[in-house]
């Protein structure tokens, strides 16, 4: 077989591959044959060599129809089908679409699965097991696919379990290799820039309210320390280019320190109040939904295209005056901010147009953005097989995480478009991810309704959040990261204990080494709240600089 | 047929199965659906994903394929169903827009539509630290199914996550909540692991907010403030988040009707049973677990010999036709195979019934409540006592006046039978209306029942013609459940039958002034509202409200209640002639509209019926319920009835009442 068309997957180059003549009535016998090999095995391998299954049944589905063996690849379809894994069932159905070779042409996911191998990770004893059994029965065109379209990870030491594997597949392209998530992630937080922050008010404002001065005094230091001392897993300050701090931006930091001093300690037994704002009559048309940071506003993009911006302070939405009023301003007085704004325009609802297909993403753009002045896109992160439902960036702006419909979340270097990490576990398309506010912990959710947690430092899963009976549209950490917030479309918030999540994680070297984990099942116990909404999916979730937590989604009447 | 080539065109991207699915089926309806099962096309799917909706639209599907750089699919815009039509014929196959013609001026006269809605925003606290407030804007705590599932099945254990839930939803001490939650988070797990699960306490501590609320709900419902109580029973059937406070309502209503019945407050009564409704209503309740203490409330409203402190004067049937079909919407809700309420509801009417001593008012009562559980359970239990049942009023009416009340409670018995016997009959039986055969099968009651059947059918067929030009409907629960006949042992009779009774007072003719579905004591800003056309079972609801005028006053009684209402709203009035007409002169009008539809007469112009006797204006609040009523029935509740409620003469009749009761009739 020729791969060389790795690269550039032309499609009838890739689909060549497999213009391989077996016999097509063997092709069953050739499964069958295998699989009770693998469930006659011991124990210990029979769930590593299980992973099998799945792929070589797609491979050898695809060659049959390739090769136009209709009839047999129905009936092998019809056959094994059932045996499959459930969380391929979304797979599996589009396979079963694909009866004739000129359905191949235009199928992604098949292509997909074509020109990225499918990564198995098996130990070394199961598969010197197989490959004897391959040789033995000279079951030659299982061992070609396995050969060419398989990527066997091969490690040493102790087989892993059911459990273990499970946690790990899913992903249309099966686990991550290891070497895919070697290389060293900063995920420090950088240094904050100085800031000159205006003491007098603040010393004012704690003498006003009672409490105050105590929970001020550890904020501080912690804000000194961190400015002071440079985090060691920080990537240094000018690995890539952070533009300028402009006066606004200063006010805005300085403003979010003063509500930091405000902050309520969450935790489990301090639990944050959600304020939920509903979009009525939207009519199915609300795709995305965002909040500013400082919480004054809320956008709502619509699948008509429009952008919806409500002010959710008393301060209303004003325009800028006309230019011939603006002339008339004294530039020199300090209130110049106040009297550029138009009083007449105030509403608490502007609509932005300019779209023109449904909007799907609506974010408020945050202080550190970089530079927008090429018209080129900067940087392409190239490897998802499928597409991009969410993307975030990393807090200290060196990375960029991304989840797909191909079940993978990968973070990409924004400094040189490699991909770092690969994350696999998920059995359906991610649709949610977020940072935990320290930057070493990364939590995604997904269409399976489970919320996954991973430690960027090493890669590796580190808890799984189950609950959730449908889509995890939203994510988030609580400022200071004790409280993970989960919306769905199964109408629930739900708040996880994320200290308990984290604490005492075992990262051995053992484990770090060959990736196996074991997860505790300890889902019920970090779920802090369910509160269920009326009939209003989850769409966004957001804390506010004092940890209020704000939810937001379209009601939609059943 | 465009439609089709389309589908073709995009042969490469739809699997071939979807393609033979949309060939063979029949109506495009059925394709919308058939079709987004079998697309599954992964790009319609992420489309639906990235809207964030739960739906897949066949916007979905167009930009799906305009992805693919397939022409999408035309004309299919709508969100929810699709405008075409199939129609073949000839060997030709048509899809098509079902339009009807439209008259243009229709169009240009009929008012604008109502503009959309636009998009807006709202904003509620789904979770106060931790605890979700019971607000309309969250659901309710905890939701019928799980109410339901506690009730019928107290054992099985609730989902893990609905036990989490559990603590939270126990919410209102703020400062306690805090401090237990720690311990309360780990009890699930533990509880999980043992084999045993603990049944959840089913006593809720109430918050202040909700302690307050009840105290003002209660006090409004037994109030004298109509406008309140209406407001409070409007609450007590819509709000979500009641649940905690059944239990207090429960005892709150089975309480204040032991009380209250001995005292004989009839309007406290209503309110009362007016109370159970509203809970009935609710949507979010669940009553199974309180069943037990509501229905000897309410059956003693039906079949207590006494409710009222003048039973003569006192409209006092209209509570016991109220309470029974509360009773039957209960039976309705309620009866199991395991628990039989039903059968036992039915047996201790018919007991009580049957028996010869029992008098005219719980007579009344016990046919009430049978006759609202249904056409079966007429046919099967009272049809057969109609001849029995006759030959007693008529030895009442007929024979020498002993008691008026009597009197009185016979004839009540006798419209009562008419009317909900008439249209039963007029299904079973076969058209000609003998009254020969009719009085050789009823006795004496047959030649009334034959006009009465007559009438029925009329009414029916004058309602098949006219079925869309209703005004509105008096909407009541009527249930037609098949009567389960197994005989259960040792009914369950409510035990508060033992009710002195005074019977004294002169003849009275009762105008009765109420609403059709909740007797209401004080009667002037009730609308009264008729139906003309509804299920042939209204027309015994028609008689309900009415048939209560004179039984002495024979055909002059059609106008009074006409004339005597020169109230300053707007009322439509229901007048029957039939009912107390007697039978010869009863079947007279042509076309047999046994009704009259009145709509506000001027006052000036009735003012003639005589203010002093007319119900309509708003009684002396002496005489409606005091507020003292209300308080002392929070007292009765509280102290389990040690101290029965004070002031005897305060609530001393209910506010329909006129207040000179001894005023004559107006004849007009």
């Amino acid at each position: 077989g020729s791969v060389a068309v790795e690269d550039q997957p032309d499609v009838s180059a890739v689909l060549s591959a497999y213009n391989q003549q077996g016999d097509p009535t063997m092709y069953e016998e050739y499964y069958s044959g295998l699989k009770h090999f693998i469930e006659c095995s011991l124990d210990c391998h029979r769930a590593e060599l299980s992973q099998l299954f799945y792929p070589l049944f797609v491979h050898m589905y695809l060659e049959l129809v390739y090769n136009q063996h209709e009839n047999e690849a129905k009936s092998f379809f019809e056959k094994f089908h059932g045996d499959q894994e459930c969380y391929y069932q979304d797979d599996l159905r589009v396979l079963s679409s694909l009866t004739k070779k000129e359905h191949m042409k235009g199928n992604e996911t098949m292509l997909d699965f074509r020109t990225s191998k499918f990564v198995l990770r098996i130990s070394r004893d199961s598969y010197q097991l197989l490959k004897r059994h391959l040789q033995e029965k000279q079951n030659n065109q299982i061992w070609n696919i396995v050969q060419e379209h398989l990527y066997i990870d091969i490690f040493d030491g102790m087989p892993r379990s059911k459990q273990q594997i499970d946690a790990m597949v899913g992903s249309l392209a099966g686990e991550a290799k290891r070497e895919a998530n070697k290389s060293k992630v900063f995920f420090g937080l950088l240094k904050e820039p100085e800031i000159e922050v205006p003491l007098d008010d603040e010393d004012e404002e704690g003498e006003n309210e009672e409490g105050k001065p105590k929970k001020k005094k550890p904020k501080k230091d912690s804000i000194g320390s961190k400015s002071k001392k440079q985090d060691p897993n920080a990537p240094p300050q000018n690995r890539i280019p952070l533009p300028e701090l402009k006066d606004s931006d200063k006010l805005d930091k300085i403003m979010n320190m003063k509500e930091t001093t405000k902050r309520v300690r969450l935790g489990p037994d301090c639990l944050p109040s959600i304020c939920f704002y509903t979009f009525l009559n939207a009519y199915q048309g609300l795709t995305a939904v965002d909040v500013t940071d400082d919480s004054s506003l809320i956008a709502g993009g619509f699948a008509d295209s429009t952008v919806r911006v409500w002010s959710v302070t008393p301060k209303k939405l004003r325009s800028v005056k006309q230019a011939s009023d603006l002339s008339l301003i004294d530039k020199e007085s300090d209130d110049v901010l106040e009297r550029i704004m138009d009083e007449k325009t105030a509403s608490e609802l502007k609509i932005l147009y300019g779209h023109s297909g449904p909007v799907y993403g609506a974010s408020f753009s945050p202080d550190r953005l970089w530079a927008t002045d090429h018209y080129q896109p900067l940087r392409i992160f190239a490897g998802h097989l499928a597409d991009v439902n969410c993307t975030r960036f990393h807090p200290n702006s060196n990375y960029v995480a991304t989840g797909s419909a191909d079940r993978t979340v990968r973070l990409w270097d924004v400094l040189n478009g490699n991909c770092v990490r690969i994350f696999t576990g998920h059995k359906g398309p991610i649709h949610s991810l977020t940072f935990s506010p320290n930057g070493r912990f990364l939590a995604t959710g997904a269409t399976d309704g489970r919320v996954l947690l991973w430690d960027i430092g090493h890669g590796l899963m580190v808890g799984e959040l189950k609950g959730h009976t449908d889509t995890v549209c939203s994510l988030r950490f609580s400022r200071d990261g004790e409280i993970l917030a989960s919306g769905s479309m199964d109408n629930t918030v739900r708040l996880w204990d994320a200290v308990k999540a984290f604490e005492d994680l075992e990262t051995d070297d053992f484990t770090t080494a060959t990736g196996h984990i074991n997860l505790p099942e300890n889902s019920q116990e970090l779920l802090l709240g369910t509160y269920m909404t009326k009939s209003t999916p989850v769409v966004h979730l957001h804390f506010t600089r004092r940890n209020l937590v704000l939810a937001a989604g379209a009601y939609s009447p059943q | 047929m465009a439609e089709e080539k389309k589908l073709k065109l995009s042969n490469t991207v739809l699997p071939s199965e979807s393609m033979k699915v949309v060939a063979e089926s029949m109506g495009i309806a059925q394709i919308q659906e058939e079709t987004c099962q079998l697309l599954t096309d992964e790009d319609a799917l992420k489309f639906m994903h990235m809207g964030k909706r739960q739906k897949l639209t066949t916007s979905d599907i167009d930009y799906a394929l305009k992805l693919k750089n397939v022409e999408p699919l035309y004309g299919f815009h709508a969100q929810e169903f699709i405008p075409f039509r199939f129609a073949s014929g000839g060997g030709r196959e048509l899809y098509f827009y079902e339009e009807k013609e439209v008259d243009l001026s229709d169009i240009i006269n009929t008012p604008l539509p109502r503009v959309p809605l636009d998009v807006c925003l709202k904003a509620h606290w789904l979770s106060i630290e931790g605890c979700q407030p019971a607000i309309p804007e969250n659901p309710p705590p905890a939701p019928k199914e799980q109410q339901k599932a506690e009730a019928t099945e107290p054992l099985k254990s609730a989902k893990p996550g609905q036990e989490e839930d559990g603590p939270l939803k126990g919410k209102g001490q703020g400062a306690t909540q805090a401090d237990g939650k720690g311990k309360e988070k780990k009890a699930p797990p533990l509880l999980e692991g043992a084999p045993l699960r603990l049944k959840p306490r089913s006593i809720h501590e109430l918050s202040v907010e909700q302690q307050l609320y009840y105290k003002e709900i209660t006090e409004a419902c037994v109030g004298s403030c109509e406008a309140k109580r209406a407001e409070a029973l409007q609450s007590i059937a819509t709000d979500p988040g009641l649940y905690q406070m059944l239990p207090r309502f429960s005892t709150f209503i089975s309480e204040g009707v032991r009380v209250n019945v001995v005292q004989n407050n009839l309007a406290l009564l209503i309110y009362l049973m007016r109370m159970v409704k509203a809970l009935m209503d609710n949507p979010t309740l669940y009553l199974e677990k309180y069943v037990h203490e509501l229905i000897p409330a309410v059956m003693t409203c039906i079949v207590s010999r006494q409710l009222c402190l003048r039973p003569d004067v006192d409209n006092h049937w209209a509570l016991r036709d109220f309470a029974a079909r509360l009773v039957a919407q209960i039976c309705k809700h309620f009866s199991t195979t395991t628990n039989n309420i039903q059968s036992r509801i039915t047996k201790t009417f018919t007991k009580s019934w049957v028996d010869e001593k029992t008098p005219w008012t719980t007579r009344y009562g016990s046919i009430a409540g049978l006759a609202e559980l249904g056409h079966d359970v007429i046919k099967t239990l009272i049809l057969p006592r109609l001849q029995q049942e006759g030959e007693r009023i008529r030895s009442v009416l007929d024979g020498p006046v002993l008691s008026n009340i009597d009197r009185i409670g016979a004839d009540h018995v006798q419209s009562l039978l008419l009317k909900h016997c008439a249209p039963v009959l007029a299904k079973l039986r076969l058209p000609p209306d003998n009254q020969d055969a009719y009085r050789a099968e009823f006795g004496s009651l047959g030649p009334l029942l034959c006009s009465h059947v007559v009438k029925a059918r009329a009414q029916a067929a004058l309602q098949a013609q006219q079925v869309n030009r209703t005004t509105l409907t008096i909407t009541q629960p009527r249930p037609t459940l098949t009567l389960s006949q197994a005989p259960q042992p040792g009914p369950r009779t409510p035990g508060l039958l033992k009710v002195p009774g005074s019977i004294a007072l002169p003849v009275q003719t009762l105008v009765s002034a109420r609403a059709a579905a909740p007797p209401q004591p004080s009667p002037p800003p009730t609308k009264f509202i008729v139906m003309s056309s509804s299920s042939s079972a209204s027309s015994t609801q028609q008689v309900l409200s009415l048939s209560t005028s004179a039984p002495g006053s024979g055909s002059t009684t059609t106008s009074p209640v006409t004339t005597t209402v020169p109230s300053v709203q707007p009322i439509v009035k229901l007048v029957s002639t039939a009912t107390t007409a007697p039978p010869s002169t009863a079947p007279s009008g042509p076309g047999s509209v046994q009704k009259y539809i009145v709509v506000s007469l001027p006052p000036t112009g009735e003012g003639k019926g005589g203010p002093t006797s007319h119900p309509s204006p708003a009684p002396p609040t002496s005489s409606s319920p005091s507020p003292l009523g209300g308080s002392a029935l929070c007292g009765g509740k509280q102290e389990a009835g040690d101290s029965p409620p004070p002031a005897p003469g305060t609530p001393k009749a209910n506010g329909s009442q006129p207040p000179s009761s001894g005023s004559p009739q107006p004849a007009p």
